[in-house]
């Protein structure tokens, strides 16, 4: 029972984790309409920035504040950059765009960082809580991860369906045209989408990072876990991330600890199929299956 | 833009009266593919066993792009799980010569309808799917399926994967001959026969259904073509070009090991097909050589300046992610479409130069 | 509608034809000769080996400093007048640990490259791949970086060594000390799901009684929530854990155990426990202390001198070719064995004599490699017919942060033979750097 217990705590807080990026994805495909797979590259980097001020300053908050900042630089910066001219185009291109700059972001930070992982502070104690004379596998810091990746995705289902600039945003991934007849800047909300979604995939490194470490190949599982959560959950869909997230989360640490750790990924694959099969366009969605 | 009709109309009379290609589409791609396939024979005798494995590899590179020209090209369905399906090729005829001791060619002929037949069970779910849903599934098989390796090492060999001996070149060959370039005339043959019966398929009727259903679901319902057959054909053929791919990797390679099918591989197809020119047999020749070509010159370009090494082991990725993020934003039709157009203006500039009889508004069109 | 579907057709074939010159030109246009009867790689001042490495990916974190030490040995020895008067050129490409890329870069430098030989190419699931191409092209292959006991099989693959020991071996050496030392404690043990982990497993095995085993729990290296294992080990009340792990996995496995409060007596074998690597990695959760304060008295084995024992020889002579040649990395484990496997390489050659051919280099190691002395703390296994590499290790402990020894070397083999003491004084390196002929 305590084995079950332990399990399925280490499941919500690594699907929380997944939840996390998952949301990212969500944020840029109903800015954009594009799947980034240079998600996982973008946080890599806003960590490792976290991680060397840290180093300089001393300050953990310095640290996170920096890769929040950095985030929301880096997203605005490729979405102006790299992703602006193939915009509209077949959506496919942006996904090789992203594929391209994926390869190139872990490059650059195998250059400057170097390819062996370095530690990264938590925010909290990682000392898991002490209930009945044993510590469970639940630590302050997994309950600071739990609860800030609620409230960011509180706040952007708030953002986007209570606020105008939520509106726009939607409107102008939508229907560029007609948003901006109505006036709608739209390319400064596509550049707010991209940024915006950095800011919340700097956040899930900042929360995996104590756990896997900060190199330019850790967060590779994240982002297919993240991805597969936030499909799971319907693309479209904040609340769907984070359920998506949970669900995948806990089935897999069930998975591996009761069935196999070589089955993780053939589970979470299963998992997805069977998922779609009932709902071809995630658990959350209730737009009608749009063509990409 | 009846000038447009005109000019295009004197091409291809001119083409016509140089080339003269057969009518009749089979025979014009049989005609085409003896081309091909004795310039790929000329080419292989001609370099070096290095430069032979290269061509073998691009070759069954273009076998598996030409199963992702029909499903994501002409047919519209995203997929990011073709080195899953190449893996099915791989790991089958691993058992099959391995385990079973079948001969080369019944080898590659079953891991073609094995991969299909996988390819039809998934393109029935696939159907269901649309853009980025199609994409996470898809994801999903090329991390999940090598999986099955380590689950189950005493059929798969586990981590490690399997090994096979290679071909043997026929003795009429000489003993000098190169096993590089007998591996690429293999991969060569094999990649021939895809490209003939995709070709085929895709002049005919099979190709106007899969652009139709592509163009327009709703329409292409409408006049009465069965929208979800369709794509589970297009998926069931693109599948079987893989697993003819995954074969030919065998061949070339002689392993499977999922170390060798990762995500990656399947991100690489789908990079190559795009970067070659996406919904064009053209293209696919592009994108295998873009494959084949693009990361080599990518380490030499390294190797040729000294750097710490930090960066001089990271370089050879950095310039890959350039290429493929510049060529997309440089060349969104890929390289195949770059040239198609590069080859238009010059056919303007041309036909301008030698005669003066019509108006000058003719570079305006695309 | 008919003109854009005439267009592009029109358009795909040109190129299709394009394609198809470009194709040729392309290709052709970078041929290159073939050797010329001589031996290839070698000429009367200059021999070329390549290799292949992990210099991107999921396995670059530390195995990617290997090939630069090695390299700056080389370079060492080479500003020394080299051997026999050939300067070494070490051209080691990045197969990303992919088979498919080890295959290609392989092909590359015996093809392309005319390479002389190929020297320490690392990992099992990429080196099985070309060990046969290698053999039936008679490359010398010469210290295959892997604990693979597969290496040893001097009949079938002649050209192709071992270098560190196999991973059964440490495994064994591993379980009889725990058998002298905790018996009767429940041992857990983490491994991971390949050959490495698979070979340590057995040799574990075939040391302690089953059912002193409580638990074994495999995990993939892709997948870094081994938090279900280690809760698993700790469920079935294991007093001792072993781990057959990379850096990584023993930090967060030792992370994961600290959560739960779990404190087993650790014991990770040689490939996932030097200090700087996992303790750079712990160094946020140590509270002030070192990085290593979590593996502090973690008992493991080595088969090389501690990398941070500066009043050994051979380490002070790694230490000084590190600064002059390859100072921007650590000086650690990693660097510390590709220097020490460039040594051997270096006896190789030396031992070829004046006239190398690749099956003198091959004829050397048999007929010399059991007897040569260098950094290492317990002989060569080499022969005719056994290609493993080191014959044994010696058990040694985390203290202060440092590795130290403990005991005497010990000696096995990869079956089931007995494991005794090796009693032979470690040499001191000597002074010129170079080994002595």
């Amino acid at each position: 029972m305590s084995r079950f217990i332990d399990l399925t705590l280490n499941g919500v807080t690594s699907g929380m984790i997944y939840a996390s990026v998952a949301l990212a994805l969500v944020l840029i495909w109903r800015a954009t309409r594009i799947v980034n797979f240079a998600q996982g590259a973008m946080l890599m980097i806003t960590t490792f920035i976290a991680s060397s001020v840290i180093a300089a300053s001393g300050s953990y908050i310095l640290g996170f504040a920096a890769a929040l900042a950095a985030g929301l630089v880096l997203g605005a910066a490729l979405e102006r950059l790299l992703v602006r001219p193939v915009e509209g185009g077949p959506p496919i291109n942006a996904v090789i765009v992203t594929l391209g700059l994926l390869i190139f972001l872990q490059a650059v930070a195998g250059m400057i960082w170097g390819n062996t992982p370095r530690s990264f502070p938590a925010a909290l104690s990682i000392q898991g809580f002490r209930i009945g004379g044993r510590h469970v596998l639940f630590s302050p810091f997994d309950l600071f991860t739990v609860g800030s990746v609620l409230v960011m995705s509180l706040a952007l289902g708030l953002l986007f369906t209570r606020t105008g600039m939520g509106l726009r945003m939607r409107a102008a991934a939508f229907e560029p045209e007609v948003a901006r007849l109505l006036g709608v800047r739209v390319g400064r909300m596509l550049t707010w989408g991209w940024a915006l979604a950095a800011v919340a995939g700097s956040l899930a490194g900042l929360l995996v990072a104590p756990v896997v470490f900060v190199g330019p190949n850790t967060f590779d599982a994240e982002l297919v876990f993240g991805f597969t959560a936030a499909v799971l959950g319907g693309l479209d869909s904040a609340i769907g991330a984070v359920v998506g997230g949970l669900i995948l989360g806990v089935a897999l640490s069930y998975v591996s600890g009761y069935e196999s750790p070589a089955l993780v990924t053939l589970a979470a694959l299963v998992i997805l199929v069977v998922v779609l099969m009932v709902r071809p366009s995630g658990l959350f969605t209730h737009a009608k299956a749009r063509r990409v | 833009m009846t000038a447009v009709a005109h000019l295009i109309a004197r091409l291809e009379a001119a083409r016509a009266g140089w080339l003269r290609l057969p009518r009749q589409t089979l025979a014009r791609h049989l005609v085409l593919a003896v081309g091909f396939g004795l310039a790929f024979y000329v080419l292989s005798v001609y370099i070096s066993p290095y430069r032979d494995s290269q061509l073998a590899t691009a070759a069954y590179y273009f076998t598996a792009l030409v199963g992702l020209t029909v499903l994501t090209g002409l047919n519209g369905q995203l997929s990011i799980g073709h080195g899953a399906l190449m893996a099915i090729g791989a790991y089958a005829t691993v058992l099959l010569i391995g385990r079973a001791h079948f001969a080369l060619v019944p080898t590659l002929v079953a891991v073609t309808v094995i991969t299909a037949t996988a390819g039809g069970v998934l393109g029935a779910g696939a159907a269901r799917l649309r853009g980025p849903y199609l994409a996470g599934a898809t994801l999903a098989l090329a991390v999940g399926l090598p999986a099955l390796a380590d689950g189950y090492p005493g059929t798969f060999g586990g981590d490690n994967g399997l090994t096979v001996a290679p071909p043997t070149p026929p003795a009429s060959l000489g003993l000098s001959f190169p096993l590089t370039r007998w591996e690429a005339w293999i991969a060569g043959v094999g990649a021939l026969v895809a490209f003939v019966v995709v070709a085929n398929l895709l002049r005919g009727r099979a190709g106007r259904v899969f652009r139709a259903v592509r163009d327009h679901e709703v329409s292409a319902q409408l006049v009465g073509i069965p929208v979800a057959r369709t794509q589970v054909l297009a998926f069931t053929l693109s599948a079987a070009c893989a697993g003819l791919a995954g074969g030919l990797y065998v061949v070339v390679n002689q392993l499977a090991a999922p170390g060798a099918f990762q995500l990656s591989l399947s991100l690489s197809l789908l990079t190559g097909v795009v970067l070659g020119g996406l919904g064009t047999l053209g293209g696919a020749v592009w994108g295998a050589l873009a494959l084949v070509f693009l990361p080599a010159w990518a380490t030499n370009l390294s190797h040729a300046i000294s750097l710490p090494t930090n960066v001089s082991s990271n370089l050879p990725l950095a310039l890959y992610g350039i290429a493929l993020a510049g060529g997309m934003l440089l060349a969104p039709r890929g390289i195949q479409g770059a040239l198609g157009r590069a080859g238009q203006w010059l056919g303007v500039r041309l036909r301008k130069s030698t005669s003066n009889e019509e108006g000058s508004d003719e570079q305006d069109h695309k | 509608m008919s003109r854009t579907t005439s267009r592009s057709r029109m358009r795909s074939r040109i190129g299709i034809l394009g394609c198809l010159t470009a194709a040729v030109a392309l290709v052709a246009g970078c041929g290159s000769s073939s050797s010329n009867g001589t031996t290839p790689g070698v000429t009367a001042t200059s021999v070329t080996i390549g290799s292949h490495q992990p210099l991107t990916g999921l396995a670059a974190p530390g195995y990617s400093e290997i090939a630069p030490a090695a390299e700056a040995y080389f370079k060492y020895v080479n500003a020394q007048g080299g051997v026999n008067g050939r300067k070494i050129t070490y051209i080691f490409k990045d197969d990303g640990y992919n088979p498919t890329n080890t295959v290609n870069v392989v092909r590359q430098l015996v093809l392309q490259s005319n390479v002389f030989a190929i020297f320490n190419g690392l990992g099992t699931p990429t080196h099985t791949k070309v060990v046969d191409f290698l053999n039936s092209s008679k490359v010398p292959d010469l210290f295959v970086a892997s604990g693979c006991p597969c290496w040893d099989a001097g009949t079938t693959h002649p050209y192709t060594f071992g270098w560190q020991p196999s991973y059964t071996i440490e495994g064994k050496i591993l379980g009889q000390y725990l058998k002298q030392h905790f018996a009767g404690k429940k041992v857990g043990v983490l491994y991971q799901n390949d050959d490495f982990g698979n070979g340590g497993l057995a040799g574990i095995k075939d040391e302690l009684p089953a059912s002193q085993i409580v638990t074994a729990q495999p995990y993939e290296p892709t997948n870094t929530n081994i938090a279900p294992q280690i809760t698993a080990i700790q469920h079935a009340g294991a007093q001792v854990e072993v781990n057959f792990t990379v850096p990584a996995f023993t930090a967060i496995g030792q992370l994961t155990a600290f959560k739960l409060g779990y404190r087993p007596q650790l014991v990770v074998s040689n490939v996932g426990i030097d200090p700087t690597t996992v303790g750079g990695m712990l160094a946020s959760f140590s509270k002030g202390k070192a990085g290593t304060a979590l593996i502090e008295g973690a008992i493991s084995d080595a088969y090389l001198p501690s990398p941070s024992d500066s009043s050994n020889s051979w380490i002070a002579l790694f230490k000084k070719v590190h600064d002059s040649y390859d100072a921007g990395a650590p000086m650690d484990g990693n660097v510390e064995y590709g220097m020490a496997s460039a040594y051997t390489f270096v006896q190789a050659l030396q031992a070829a004599g004046k006239k190398l051919t690749r099956q003198s280099l091959v004829n050397a190691v048999n007929a010399m490699g059991a007897h040569w002395s260098g950094p290492g703390l317990v002989p060569f296994r080499y022969s005719t017919s056994d290609h493993g590499g080191y014959a044994g290790a010696q058990i040694a402990t985390i203290k202060g942060g440092k590795v130290t020894l403990l005991g005497t070397p010990e000696t096995t083999d990869p079956g089931t033979g007995p494991i005794v003491p090796y009693t032979t004084a470690q040499p001191t390196a000597p002074a010129s750097g170079i080994p002595t002929p």
